[in-house]
Parts: structure tokens; sequence; C-alpha cells
């Protein structure tokens, strides 16, 4: 009990500094969104109106900045989260944000869990059988690969078999001309917008997956108790996933929460490549803007999905290895 | 002893080559491309295809594009070795000083290094980046302070299992001052570590550098890979049918973290010589042995003959 | 198997009966960057049913690696590069995997240095035994607990601790738990690696007494690995002394401690101090063992051997019967005061003692 306790306030303390972080860097720092939006505008409109727009919205430059960030903690905690004064100037940021998680959580969710399972098991059987062809180039193919740049890969792909092949679309999350539903048309087209991104991310990430756990078993087959196993006539499949695996699996867990915050901060770029609208495309559309209300937003969002991971990781640490429990 | 192996090493031999030529094409530029100011809009026709005047065809803005990755290859390597340097120094300074210290000074520190390694990186450095202004040095600044934390736990955690060890108990009863253990008794033998560590961060620094002048928040006038691709990408070189444009930067950023990765993992298999590949003649041999030729060899003995 | 066979009576050391164990030239290689090194060059042993061999040496000398060659349990870099290991008959190096691994547990167990490495942490010592017996019969839930708590009393650890981690029993009780694991099919061997050696010198007693009272008790027989040799010379019906891969002597216990016949053997015991006898200086044997990459020429023990002569270093001796020994169970010595036609001439029960000098070693 005292572990969760000490976990939790350690994740609150975290989430408050980068709030805080988050509020004081932006308004620290040269530019602001009266700026952003006269530039957008193109000088139509005079200051004053666009003054009184944006403190219509919640944009209160002259009010001190103490008062300004204890009213802003408020906000965030209680889902005020007012409305955009970037791109959609007035819409509600909560709105913005509602739309954009699902194509996030449903393509970088995914495809790291994919990712994640298929890199484990690929790695436990190279770990297990030392010596084959795959145990000489793997590792360096693997190490090349898991380092490419995302972006990169995206680009590409999307020469290859996009605009070359043509075979697949290469911008937004569906064909903009259909209506969203539940019609096979419909999901056909999300299913077909979302290959080459979520391929982007898997060819990237599953690469890191499989060395890891090659490693992980390499060192845990050293082990006596796999020994053991082999001493007691057991048979390979029992042992390789039933005493390697096992064991060789629990660092890599608590791995899998800490890439969550890298996959999701390099999905940002995906998106933007993509042109796919989730939270990333959305972040890079605020921080382009000045726009502060969706900034603040999305960056809290991203701050308690890693954490949210990471108190996930650390429950199942507790379950699946007996001796984490002791140590409370 | 640790570098005779270093070169040993298929991997890391290949990775040190491969960050060699980066280092003589960055101090040496004009030595491998005789356009010396490739930056100026203009000169060539526009999106040419490879041809023997140009190794990589052109920009949409008329420059020659193997004469950008050229000169731009100082930057990429400066801000990647500036940044994993000053990141390492930081993540070793506060690492061992936690580990060294305890208490309520290690209770801080890992706080701190914990809450910064758990923010997200990436939004946090666009937001660092945008608001901070385009040089390269702030670049170098953002990417270190969002890089260190990583680095600090393994130290920590190295130093920590090394405190207790006799020969710095050693050292601490032959009265010899902090500062002088912690540099000269415990850091020689955290070298390994340390190096991996700086081969870590440059090779995070490289990606994290290209990808934010990706997004055009580098500078954008400069010649870095990075800023190369942000123009390909808002020029729409693929649609246009220019696709040397993005290949070759994007190639080259893949080539110098191709170095740093296998310099980096080759150090991992010095450490543990369990990873290292098991060749197949040598187990086909074994194979052979177990099986058949054991008559053969029955009666020679027990010594090989000297 | 389905029941656990009756206790045999004691097996009598008089009579040789068919060797259960017979380990005929056996080498073991690593494969090394540098190149191949024997760890074990051409080792034989026997071992009747029911006996106890004690295997000792100095660290590094291939004891482990030889009993893990022998079950069979070596992995790469270690691999067999010659010779044969005869378990009832059969030869385990060439044996087919599937009978290979029937025949593991229920006839040949393993017991282990470290339990807390050898155990799975990750599983409850019940479910280890359940694993197991699993692997050959497939015998009810009931009969499976049954066994496993016959077999924990034997060793006098409570029932209850079937729901227990490996972490939660102390070290004496892990070590016993091992040792009850391997009685689960009273095998006819159980290879014993440094089982001690982690344990405390009262431990250590405790747990031999008991091994020794099992074996009386159900008639398998032991091969055991350890450094200590006073130790193990209590309980064995024979002594194997190993070194730089090499066997030096094998015989009766009785006869390979008190007149030993290789200078090895004769050195390791007199570092031992006698702690009823007269006082003597303690006396060490110089120089380091060998570089098994690059072992020295003629006998490997000559650089470092108090009655060296310079036959020694270019002959290379065998493991020759020793003349004075008994008959039935004679000794083994790879030495060449034991060569049957041309014998050294060396007093080799003269006290030739040396005195614990720092040396560099000559070589």
């Amino acid at each position: 009990m005292r572990f969760v306790v000490r976990r939790l306030s350690m994740f609150l303390f975290t989430l408050w500094a980068a709030m805080t972080l988050n509020f004081f860097i932006p308004r620290l720092m040269p530019g602001n969104p009266l700026q952003a939006l006269e530039a957008r505008t193109r000088g139509k409109v005079s200051p004053t109106a666009l003054e009184s727009i944006l403190s219509s919205f919640g944009y209160k430059p002259n009010a001190g900045l103490v008062p300004q960030y204890f009213t802003y903690l408020k906000d965030m905690a209680t889902g005020q989260w007012g409305q955009s004064i970037g791109l959609s100037l007035g819409e509600p940021v909560r709105q913005i944000v509602l739309q954009a998680v699902p194509w996030t959580l449903g393509l970088i969710g995914l495809t790291t869990i994919i990712a994640f399972l298929l890199g484990n098991v690929v790695g436990i059987v190279a770990g297990w059988r030392r010596g084959g062809a795959l145990d000489s180039w793997l590792p360096s193919t693997l190490v090349i690969t898991a380092n490419l740049p995302y972006y990169w890969v995206g680009m590409l792909l999307i020469l290859l078999f996009s605009t070359s092949l043509n075979w697949l679309p290469a911008d937004f999350n569906y064909d903009p001309s259909l209506v969203p539903g539940l019609s096979p048309g419909f999901v056909g087209s999300v299913v077909q917008h979302a290959v080459l991104p979520s391929f982007t991310l898997l060819v990237t990430s599953v690469g890191g997956w499989i060395l890891t756990m090659r490693n992980n078993m390499i060192t845990t087959v050293a082990e006596d108790y796999v020994r053991m196993a082999r001493a007691k006539g057991l048979a390979d499949r029992k042992i390789m996933f039933g005493y390697a695996a096992r064991n060789a699996m629990l660092p890599n867990i608590s791995g899998f929460a800490m890439s969550l915050g890298f996959v999701l901060s390099g999905s940002v770029l995906v998106e933007y490549v993509y042109n796919y609208p989730g939270l990333g495309y959305q972040l890079l559309n605020a921080v382009d803007n000045n726009d502060y209300p969706l900034m603040q937003v999305l960056f809290m969002l991203y701050t308690i999905a890693v954490l949210v991971s990471l108190l996930a990781a650390d429950f199942f640490m507790v379950w699946l290895d007996p001796r984490a429990r002791e140590k409370g | 002893m640790k570098f005779a192996s270093l070169v040993q090493n298929r991997k890391a031999l290949i990775g040190l080559i491969l960050f060699a030529l980066t280092c003589l094409v960055a101090l040496f530029p004009g030595v491998f491309t005789s356009d010396h100011t490739p930056d100026v809009i203009g000169v060539y026709a526009p999106n040419l295809t490879p041809s023997g005047a140009h190794l990589l065809g052109t920009t949409s803005y008329g420059q020659d594009i193997y004469s950008q990755l050229v000169y731009g290859t100082r930057q990429v390597l400066l801000i990647a070795l500036a940044a994993g340097a000053f990141a390492t120094v930081l993540s070793v300074l506060i690492g061992i000083t936690a580990a060294y210290m305890g208490g309520i000074v290690d209770e801080t520190l890992s706080l701190i290094t914990n809450v910064v390694l758990i923010l997200p990186t990436f939004p946090l450095m666009i937001i660092l980046a945008r608001y901070s202004g385009t040089s390269n040095w702030v670049m170098i600044t953002v990417l270190v302070a969002t890089g260190w934390s990583y680095g600090a736990n393994q130290m920590r955690a190295q130093a920590l299992s090394l405190r207790n060890r006799d020969f710095l108990e050693a050292a601490r009863v032959r009265g010899e001052r902090r500062a002088y253990i912690i540099l000269c008794e415990m850091m020689p033998t955290m070298t390994s570590l340390i190096v991996a560590n700086f081969l870590g961060s440059a090779l995070y620094s490289v990606l994290a550098a290209s990808g934010l002048q990706f997004i055009g928040l580098g500078n954008t006038s400069s010649d870095s890979w990075g800023t190369m691709l942000y123009w390909a990408h808002s020029q729409e070189a693929l649609q246009a049918g220019n696709a040397m444009w993005i290949i070759a930067p994007g190639l080259a950023i893949a080539v110098l973290s191709a170095a740093f990765a296998l310099m980096n993992y080759a150090f991992d298999e010095i450490g543990n010589p369990a990873l290292r590949p098991v060749r197949r003649k040598d187990l086909r041999r074994a194979a052979k042995a177990a099986r058949g030729d054991q008559n053969a060899e029955k009666g020679a003995g027990d010594v090989y003959a000297s | 198997m389905s029941t656990p066979p009756e206790p045999t009576a004691p097996a009598k050391l008089a009579a040789p009966a068919e060797p259960l164990l017979e380990v005929k030239d056996l080498r073991i290689v690593y494969d090394s960057p540098r190149g191949p090194v024997e760890a074990c060059s051409g080792v034989n042993l026997t071992v009747r049913p029911g006996e106890f061999v004690g295997i000792v040496g100095e660290s590094g000398c291939g004891k482990s690696t030889l009993l893990f060659g022998i079950a069979q349990l070596h992995s790469a870099p270690a691999r067999i590069a010659g010779g044969e290991v005869l378990f009832q008959g059969r030869d385990l190096v060439t044996l087919p995997r599937k009978e290979l691994n029937d025949l593991r547990w229920r006839e040949l167990a393993v017991v282990m240095q470290s339990a807390m490495n050898a155990l799975n942490p990750v599983r409850t010592i019940g479910d280890q035994f359940k694993d197991a017996i699993l692997a050959h019969e497939k015998w009810p839930e009931e009969r499976i607990r049954e066994r496993s708590a016959e077999v924990l009393s034997l060793v006098a650890i409570d029932a209850v601790h079937l729901e227990s981690y490996p972490h939660q029993l102390s070290g004496g009780m892990r070590q016993r738990a091992m040792i009850a694991m391997a009685l689960l099919f009273t095998p006819d061997l159980i290879v014993m690696d440094e089982p001690t050696s982690a344990l405390d010198v009262v431990a250590q007693r405790s747990l031999m007494v008991q091994i020794k009272e099992l074996q009386q008790q159900l008639g398998f027989a032991v091969v055991f690995v350890t450094h200590d040799m006073s130790l193990v010379s209590h309980f064995s019906d024979r002594l194997l002394v190993m070194y730089a891969g090499q066997v030096v002597e094998f015989g009766p216990t009785r006869a390979v401690f008190d007149t030993p016949s290789h200078p090895y053997s004769k050195s390791l015991l007199d570092a031992f101090p006698s702690i009823r006898g007269p006082k003597v200086p303690l006396t060490g044997i110089p120089g380091d063992p060998p570089n098994l990459a690059d072992p020295p020429a003629g006998c490997r023990f000559n650089p470092r051997c108090p009655v060296v002569k310079d036959r020694c270093r270019t002959e290379v001796p065998e493991l020759y019967t020793v003349a004075s020994s008994d008959a039935v169970s004679p000794v083994l010595s790879r030495c060449l005061v034991h060569h049957p036609a041309e014998p050294l001439g060396v007093p080799l029960a003269a006290d030739v003692n040396i005195p614990i000098v720092p040396e560099v070693q000559s070589s």
C-alpha cells in the first residue's frame, strides 16, 4: 500500500512540474498569441479588436503571471480547457482534443502493442537459438533499423507506396469526401489510411524490442535455473517460455512503459508527415500559432499518458514478479 | 585494452569507420566538393536528376544537393558531439554526486532526474525550441536539458554499486578527499559506461536535432541535413518528383545514427561476452566431432603434442 | 515407473558391480575467440551403483565442466569434443534427445551449487516439483502433491513450503529443497556441483550427513564435486583428484587420503593442517594453475611439483595403476613414479614440505 502511495505522489508531483513548465516557458519567451493572430489576419482587424477577442477566450496577458498561474492550474484540473486561440479560433479545446484522441490512440496505441508483442516473440526465439543465421546478422541490422529517423522512413514509404505505386494514400485519416460512420466504405478508408503510418512506426520500433528481448534471453538462458530445467528433462518449448522468457520479460515490461513516452514523442512527427489529425498534429499546429490553451492541454495529456503507462507497468511488475511484492 | 577490443569487434569497426569518414567530411568539406557556397539560390537549374555534374541532383531552389550535404555535415556533427558531451558530463556529475553523497542530496537529485525523465521529451523540446530561437547553441541546450536524465540514472546505479567496494574504502581510510575519490578512483572504473553513455547521447542528439529541424524549429537557413529535409518537405519534393532531395539527407542521418548505434552496441557486447555472435562454422565442427570423429581422436591421448 | 521403488540395500564396496557410470576419455572444449581451449582432457572415471565418488580440485581445474559434460548440461561455448559417457550402458553423448530427456531426472538428477540461482525465482517450490514430475509422468494432482510432500519430509522440510517462493526460504532449506527435488523419482545417480559451498560450516556438515543417510536409505550413487577435500573425504567411497583438466589420481578414499600416490594430491592434503596431529609449518603449492590454452609440456604439474625431475618436462604421463594398491579397487595415478616399465625413482612418501613463501611461477 505504501508503495502505491509513494508512486502516486511521485506522479502527481511530476504532473505538477510538467504543467508548471508548460505554463511558464511560452509566457517567458518572446512571441505571444496577439502577434501570431495579427500575422494571420494580416492587419485587417485592429489590435484592440484582436485583444478583446482573445480576452473573451480567457487570454488576459495584463493580469499578473501568478494569479494567471493558479487560475490555470485550477482550470486544467477541472476540465475547463477554454477555447483555442490558434488556427481554429474559438473552437473549444476539449472538442479539438477529444476528436484527435481516438486517432492517436488507435494508430499509436495499436501499433506500439503489436510491435511490442511481435518484437518480444521474435526476440525470445532469436535469443534461444544461438548460432543460427539469425544470430549473426540480425543484431547489426536491428541496431541500424531501430535508429532510423521515423519521419524519413515515413517519407520513403510514401515515395514507394503512394507516389510511385499509388497503392496507398499518404494523407489524412480517411478520405475527406466520405461521411464518417460505421459503413464498410468508411471503415475501409480508415484502415487504408492507417496502413502506411502504422507500418512506419512498426518498422522502426520493432527492432528495439527484438534486440532487448534477445539480449535478455541470452543472459537468462545462461542462468542456472534454465540449466536446471534442462536437467529435469523438460521439453524445450516449456523451458523457453515458462522459465527463460518469463524471467527475461520482466525488465522489458518496465522498458515498455518507458518507451511509450518515446513512441508518443516520435509519433508527433509521423502524424506530421502523413497529415494524420491526431494529438501530435494538433500540438504542432498549436505551437506554430502560439495557441496556449490547446498547447497546455495537449502537453498535460501527453504527460498523463506517460505517467499512466508507467504506473501500469509498475503494477504489472508486481503481479509477475513475486520478489517485487516483498519490496513493496 | 578497451580500445583494442573495440577495434576487434566487427560492428564497432564499421561504426568507427563511418564516424571517421563523417568527421573527415565535416573537417574538410572543401575537399569533397567544388561548390563552396551551396546555400546560394538559383545557381543551377532546379530539380535536376542525379548526373555527373550533380551527384545527387539539385533542389527546387537550384542548389546542389550533394554540396549541401557535404557542408551540412559539420553542423550536424557539431551538434551531436557537443550535445552528447555536455549531456554526458551533466549525467555523470549528477549521477555520481547523488550516489556518493546519499541522504537528502540523493533524494532531491533523484527526484529531479526522475521527473525530467518522465516528461514527454519531444513535446517539451518542441515547446522549448519554438520559444528559444533558432541558433545551434540553443538547439544544443535544448537537447542537453531534455537528454541528461537517462544517463544520470545509469551513472547513479553504477556508482552506488561501486560505492562500498573495498578499493574505495581503502581510499577513504587513507584520508583522501572526496573529490579525489570520485575523480580518480571511481570514475576510471566507470569509463566504459561513460563512453557508452556519450555514444547514446550523441545518437539521441542526431535524431532529435534533425527531427526538430525537420519541423522548422532549427536554423532554417543552415545546411543541416534536417533543415534540408524541412525545405524538401515544404517544397513537396516527393510530389515534384525530386526523390533524391528526400532520400539523400535522410540517408546521411541514418548513416551517422548507425555509426553511433553500432559503436554503442559494441560496447554492450564487450561488457557482456555472452551476447557475442556464435559463429556457424564452430558449431558445425562441434556437431561433427560429437557424431563421428571420436574414433579418430580416441587414441590421441590427453595432451596436445608440444 | 509408476511407484517409487522400495529402498534397495546399500551397495558394498568389496565386490565390484557392473559400473553404473563409465566415463571414457571425455574431452570437453571451450570455443574461445582465440581458438579452442580444452577444459577436460581425456577424463576417465567409473561409478558403481550406490557408490559415493568425490571429485576434488582447485578452482578452474575443470571439475564443474566435467560434471555438466557428464550430465549433458553444458552449453555454448563448451562442447564435447570426444569420448563416451556410458550411463547404464548407454552413451549419453550420442543418445537421441528424446531418450536423453526420458532418463533425465528419473535415472539421473542434478543438484547445483546455489539454490538461489538454480530455482526459478518466479515460481513456487511446489510448482517446480510438479514441473519435474509432469515432464515424465501424468500423475493426478493429488499424487503429485503426495510425492512432493514425501520427498520434502525426507529432508525435514514441512510440506507447507510447497507454496513458498525460493527467496522466502533460508539458504540451508533451499539447498535441501533442491536435494528433495532430485529425489522425486529416486534416481540411480545424483550428480552434485558443490552444493555445500554456499553454506556455513555447520550447515555444510549437516547437509553432508543428510545426503549420506539418504544414500544409504535409498541406494542411489552420488558424484560430488567440491574444492573442499577434507569435507568430502569423510563421506566418499572413492576420491578423484583433478588438475588442469586431467584426472591425476583416482581410488578408494582411504588409500588416496592416507597414502596419496601423486605429488599434487599429497600437496593438497598437506595444505590442510590436522587438528590433532603434531604442529607443522603450513605448506602450500607455489605457483598458479596452468593456462589451459597453452599447457606445459610433459606432465602438466611439472612447474609446481616439489619432486620434479627432467623426465617430467618431456614425457607425458598416462593414468597408471599404482602397483602397491588393492587389486580389486586399485588406485590410479598420473605420475611417472608409477610408470609400469620405467618408474621414476622418487621417494613420494618422503615429507617434502614447501613453506608458504610467495614465489614467482617459473614456466
